[in-house]
């Protein structure tokens, strides 16, 4: 019986305590969010606290991004050790090399014969590519390095003036040199194929280091190398390059810090790669200049650093000479 | 000297974008820079909050760090400013600031995108005080004249904080003490490594 009375009482219960247990929690507690766990979880896992503007842009959307500390310690800090260590260690070994080797000499002499090497296609290119590459990173090493070394020198305003003409030079010289590398790829690329000769050129550490010269085709082991350092590297820095020069087009600030990564240290490389490139083309070997100077080079400097080019070349100028139907003597 | 600090009581923005337009009238900025903007986060679901953001003036700040002109100062009311005269508009601050403040008049013209703007936090620049030659540059000099930034001093629910850090963090605190809770100081943490608990 009392169970009977007690009925009504609980279904009437149950039907207030259902729908109360929909209803908002009180404002306070509602949907809380906070700035300081927000902030520190995209610290430390990475990400950017993003939202909605009403002004139409991608950028302003982004309220929080940590990942820019990151940035900043490796533009002020790896940048900064990984170019130093990279171009400031490549000067000083090439000049150990000098004090110790020296110019490195034509081991015959000059032949007073030259032999064709580079074609005013091959050399416009060359320099072309080279003129480029030593504005942009003069201009380059400049926003690193520049406000250490050249700001004290010659004061603020210099100084931006200075900076302000390297970025302009380095935005527009970007295209003469990306250009340039297309055109050494398909020049080049067929001569500079890795194979077989060119372990034994580096085992023989290229006749620079030790004795005698190792045989080799129309471009030895060295200078495949750099020339797929300047082709890979070259193509690298021209496409991450395109999309700081083009800020935010299909990107974001976390992929302009990447390009920016990206961009920076293999510029720093290619620099210091090129230095050592520039040593031995003109101070570091007596008559390497000549191939891309007047493009005629001593024959007794070509037999000894492409033995085997050497040998074609004469065998296709006998092919040339020969008149149709002619026998070597003896045959 | 005081240390001058933004704050924004989220749980009182209305976004209403008022402080973007006060803004930009008082310092007449041109077309397409936004010294400070509304990002509204989890818009439409349970925890949106609107948050008025711009430079936050920050302690050992990032922009000043990765500039190579070394353009930006510090000043004695430890506002972040800097000089247009020796700033090339690489864009370095940008990738650095975690709030997305420098903005830049030309987009995308070959990188060439002028002279970095931000919030001067009404303060103006490296030129002579309340002259021409600074408004035209930086805009309006309100510190100057002994005034708060304009866009904390027309909020109209007084949302955005101005002045100095301990006093708006104590304002700040009392709300939220009062009326029980509160989603912080947004981008304190980031920008001054302190944050302000009730």
């Amino acid at each position: 019986m009392r169970r009977l009375i007690l009925a009504p009482f609980l279904v009437l219960l149950l039907a207030f305590s259902v729908p109360s247990l929909a209803q908002p929690a009180p404002e306070g507690a509602r949907g809380q969010v906070s700035a300081e766990e927000m902030e520190l979880q995209r610290l430390l896992q990475g990400g950017r606290i993003e939202g909605r503007t009403s002004i139409p842009s991608r950028e302003s959307e982004v309220l929080v991004q940590p990942a820019g500390k990151a940035w900043r310690d490796f533009h002020n800090v790896t940048l900064a050790w990984i170019g130093g260590i990279a171009v400031g260690g490549m000067l000083l070994v090439l000049a150990g090399f000098y004090l110790t080797r020296g110019r490195i000499a034509i081991e015959g002499g000059p032949a007073g014969r030259t032999i064709s090497r580079f074609g005013a296609l091959e050399r416009g290119n060359h320099w072309m590519v080279a003129s480029s590459f030593i504005v942009l990173a003069i201009s380059g090493l400049n926003l690193t390095f520049g406000r250490h070394i050249l700001l004290p020198l010659i004061g603020p305003y210099a100084f931006a003036n200075v900076s302000l003409w390297g970025k302009i030079a380095h935005n527009y010289v970007a295209f003469p040199f990306t250009l340039g590398i297309v055109v050494m790829l398909l020049l080049w690329v067929r001569d500079n194929i890795p194979n077989g000769r060119d372990i034994e050129w580096f085992k023989m550490g290229g006749g620079l280091i030790g004795k005698g010269h190792p045989v080799a085709g129309r471009f030895n082991g060295g200078q495949k190398l750099v020339f797929w350092i300047t082709v890979l590297g070259g193509s690298a820095v021209a496409v991450s390059g395109y999309f700081l020069i083009f800020p935010f087009w299909g990107t974001n600030v976390a992929n302009m810090q990447l390009a920016h990564i990206v961009h920076s240290v293999i510029s720093v490389l290619m620099i210091a790669a090129m230095v050592a490139h520039i040593y031995i083309g003109s101070l570091g070997m007596e008559g390497a200049f000549d191939a891309m100077g007047t493009g005629e080079v001593d024959l007794n400097w070509a037999k000894e650093h492409h033995s085997l080019w050497v040998e074609e070349e004469m065998a296709k100028a006998r092919q040339v000479v020969t008149p149709a139907g002619a026998r070597p003597a003896g045959d | 000297m005081a240390r001058m600090k933004f704050l924004c009581d989220a749980d009182r923005c209305i976004e209403c974008n008022a402080c973007v337009t006060a803004c930009k009238n008082e310092h007449e900025v041109p077309w397409g820079i936004n010294r400070r903007r509304v990002v509204t986060i989890n818009d439409g679901k349970p925890g949106e909050r609107s948050i008025s953001m711009a430079c936050m003036h920050c302690t050992d700040a990032p922009c000043a760090a990765v500039c190579p002109t070394s353009c930006f100062y510090t000043t004695a009311d430890a506002v972040v400013l800097h000089d247009k005269d020796t700033c090339i508009g690489c864009g370095y601050c940008f990738y650095a600031c975690p709030f997305g403040a420098p903005q830049y008049p030309r987009v995308g013209n070959f990188g060439g995108r002028g002279k970095m703007d931000k919030c001067t936090y009404c303060a103006g620049g490296p030129q002579q005080d309340n002259t021409r030659a600074e408004y035209v540059q930086y805009g309006s000099n309100r510190l100057a004249e002994g005034k708060l930034p304009l866009c904390a001093e027309m909020c109209s629910t007084k949302a955005l904080l101005a002045g100095d850090g301990d006093m708006i963090a104590t304002i700040y605190r009392e709300r939220v003490q009062r009326r029980g809770y509160g989603s912080g100081a947004w981008g304190w943490r980031t920008a001054y490594r302190t944050t302000v608990t009730a």
